[in-house]
């Protein structure tokens, strides 16, 4: 009798376990629309070129951003890339899927649809390692996934050289991208991490944040590339340096040139202190 | 004007390791694909589509060895270099592993030691293509002759020692040369081999696998290093890019401008256009830097001061072949091209 009632116990407690396990791994599957309020000026119009403030990029990105021209999306070859997946958050809708062991019915992955430029990934949740460096780099890169209590873990690595912004700031294909999923009832919020031993000197972090939408339907977004400019074959526009006429765009919103030029120190609150105060436009005489 | 449309594979390694591509509500997987690993002390093979597989150097991207492609048909399996030919026992192992179709031709993309260093050791390992059956046939080829060895006729002369230097051992030359800017082969699909004139050398060859939609390109192509561009023996940086914009040419992604054509470096990672498209735009920025710079009167030690390849410096430069190593080679490149401006086919 001892001994049924604590195989009983025992059953009972392994089962509150697993529930407890499940309890922390937060469903992240169903349907989810973006929510644009965070950086909106950044992600809808988009930052101007030789905007580079805030972000920890090094002399060799910035070198690289300010021969970017951006008809180099003119090219039939450049047409279709979509955002990768450090950058895809940036706009539109998307799904997330549990995909399945069948004979176990384990979640050995979860499937991500983007609705902006039709990024799909996989997140490996099965514990398999990263490919080996020779494995063939893709947009949206190798993932997997763990959970860290409530929050889900992504590492992604294996992804194809793609921008730190659209503004023609380079992220190298030797990037690893860490993100945190965390969702908190109806509201999913994503922490992006990319560390760049090519492009930049510190951890480059953003956040985005989702809202679920069970209704959703997510549009297709087919893209066929075309050539659209009659010009020679594989023009492939660039500024020589010196030449750009655009960095200085962003000084149109009052910033100062040593801002504009980006790096890690200009993301922190202290690098604010050292510039000097902006100059006011001057005001109408008060009658 | 150009469209383009998804072009349809069969199931391939690639597509597995890329993502399960469904779009849907929960869905169940089917088995995974098994996990890669790196091989320090073997060939590491890489199944890439169709009929072709990609065999790179012990110890992955950090090998000295030229990748070798393999192709395979019912009838034969075709190679695309032959490594550096200090681990043929264990490159013939690992082509055995993917076919056991007797090697019956290999494709040199050049005359690089690194890519044609095995063509001995590995021809004998297979047979001619033909054969005689017993106490049958005449005019047939010598069954001991081992695989054609097939290359533009300039790896032929520089291979020879008619260009100069010490000539390779014999079983080491290319018995079949082509000096067309196409040859084509058969093996269980189309195979064509593209001239690309003045690229890495004078005598490189693109080698396309139309069926399997693969593209092996020698060292025209790699995601290791800046190009390493042998001047003195025919090559050029208008030649080079030349020949990456050819790749280009043939390449054909699928949605998302990934994938579709896959294309096999010289050394390094398993690519696609996309990638091929960095690397040429690479290449035109920098050569566009230096030539501006040189028209403007300025000296090599000038334009090596402005760093022209200072933005891909962390990424392609390695040790012994810096930055400032290729800037001074695009420019004795320019220089000459300035002298003798008729390179062929330099689009």
């Amino acid at each position: 009798m001892r001994s049924a009632i604590l195989r009983v116990s025992l059953s009972l407690l392994a089962l509150l376990g697993v529930a407890g396990v499940a309890h922390a791994q937060v469903d992240l599957s169903g349907e989810w629309g973006l929510r644009m309020h965070e950086d909106q000026p950044w992600r809808g119009p988009g930052q101007l070129p030789g905007e580079f403030q805030g972000i920890p990029i090094n002399a060799e990105a910035r070198a690289k951003a300010e021969s970017w021209m951006a008809s180099v999306y003119t090219i039939p070859e450049r047409q279709c890339i979509p955002f990768s997946v450090d950058m895809a958050y940036t706009f539109g809708n998307m799904r997330i899927w549990k995909i399945k062991d069948a004979p176990s019915q384990e979640v050995i992955a979860l499937g991500q649809h983007n609705e902006w430029q039709a990024q799909e990934r996989t997140i490996w949740m099965d514990g398999r390692p990263h490919p080996p460096e020779w494995a063939p780099h893709t947009w949206q890169g190798f993932s997997t996934g763990e959970w860290v209590g409530a929050t889900l873990k992504v590492t992604t690595t294996h992804l194809k050289m793609a921008y730190l912004e659209r503004n023609g700031l380079p992220r190298s294909d030797q990037a690893t991208v860490v993100e945190y999923y965390m969702r908190h009832g109806d509201v999913l919020t994503i922490a992006t991490i990319v560390t760049d031993p090519v492009y930049t000197t510190e951890p480059w972090v953003r956040t985005r944040n989702y809202g679920a939408a069970p209704n959703q339907e997510l549009n297709a977004y087919p893209c066929r590339p075309a050539v659209e400019i009659d010009r020679e074959a594989h023009t492939v526009p660039h500024y020589l340096p010196g030449t750009n006429p655009t960095l200085d765009a962003g000084m149109r919103n009052g910033l100062p040139r040593v801002a504009l030029r980006g790096g890690a120190e200009t993301a922190y609150p202290e690098f604010a202190k050292t510039l000097p105060a902006p100059a006011r436009p001057a005001q109408p005489e008060k009658k | 004007m150009r469209r383009r449309v998804p072009c349809l594979v069969g199931v391939t390694a690639v597509a597995a390791f890329v993502a399960l591509a469904r779009t849907g509500t929960d869905a169940q997987a089917p088995a995974p694909a098994p996990a890669l690993e790196n091989r320090a002390n073997d060939f590491n093979a890489f199944t890439v589509q169709g009929a072709v597989t990609a065999l790179i150097g012990p110890g992955g991207n950090a090998s000295t060895q030229g990748n070798i492609t393999v192709q395979v048909s019912d009838d034969a399996t075709v190679l695309v270099d032959s490594g550096r030919g200090d681990a043929n026992d264990r490159a013939i192992a690992a082509i055995r592993r993917v076919s056991n179709r007797p090697v019956r031709f290999i494709i040199n993309t050049q005359a690089g030691r690194d890519h044609t260093g095995g063509n001995e050791a590995l021809a004998k390992s297979g047979r001619p293509y033909g054969g005689r059956a017993s106490g049958a046939g005449f005019l047939i080829a010598d069954q001991g002759a081992g695989a054609t060895i097939i290359a533009h006729e300039n790896v032929l002369a520089r291979l020879g020692g008619a260009k100069g230097g010490a000539p390779a051992p014999f079983g080491m030359l290319p018995g079949e040369t082509y000096f067309t800017p196409e040859h084509e082969l058969f093996n269980g699909e189309a195979i064509q081999l593209f001239h690309t004139p003045a690229a890495i050398t004078d005598g490189d060859s693109l080698v396309f696998f139309r069926r399997s939609d693969v593209i092996s390109t020698g060292d025209v192509f790699t995601t290791q290093s800046y190009p390493r561009i042998d001047l003195a023996a025919g090559g050029s940086i208008n030649g080079e890019i030349a020949a990456l914009n050819r790749i280009l040419d043939l390449a054909i992604p699928r949605a998302t401008q990934e994938g579709g054509t896959y294309i096999i470096p010289g050394h390094g990672r398993v690519s696609d256009e996309a990638d091929v498209v960095e690397y040429r735009d690479m290449l035109v920025i920098i050569r566009d830097r230096v030539q501006d710079l040189l028209k403007k009167g300025q000296t090599l030690a000038q334009i090596q001061a402005t760093k022209p390849s200072f933005d891909y410096d962390r990424r392609y430069a390695v040790a012994g072949y810096t930055g400032e190593q290729f800037v001074s080679l695009i420019v004795d490149s320019l220089k000459a091209s300035a002298a003798t401006p008729a390179v062929r086919s330099a689009r």
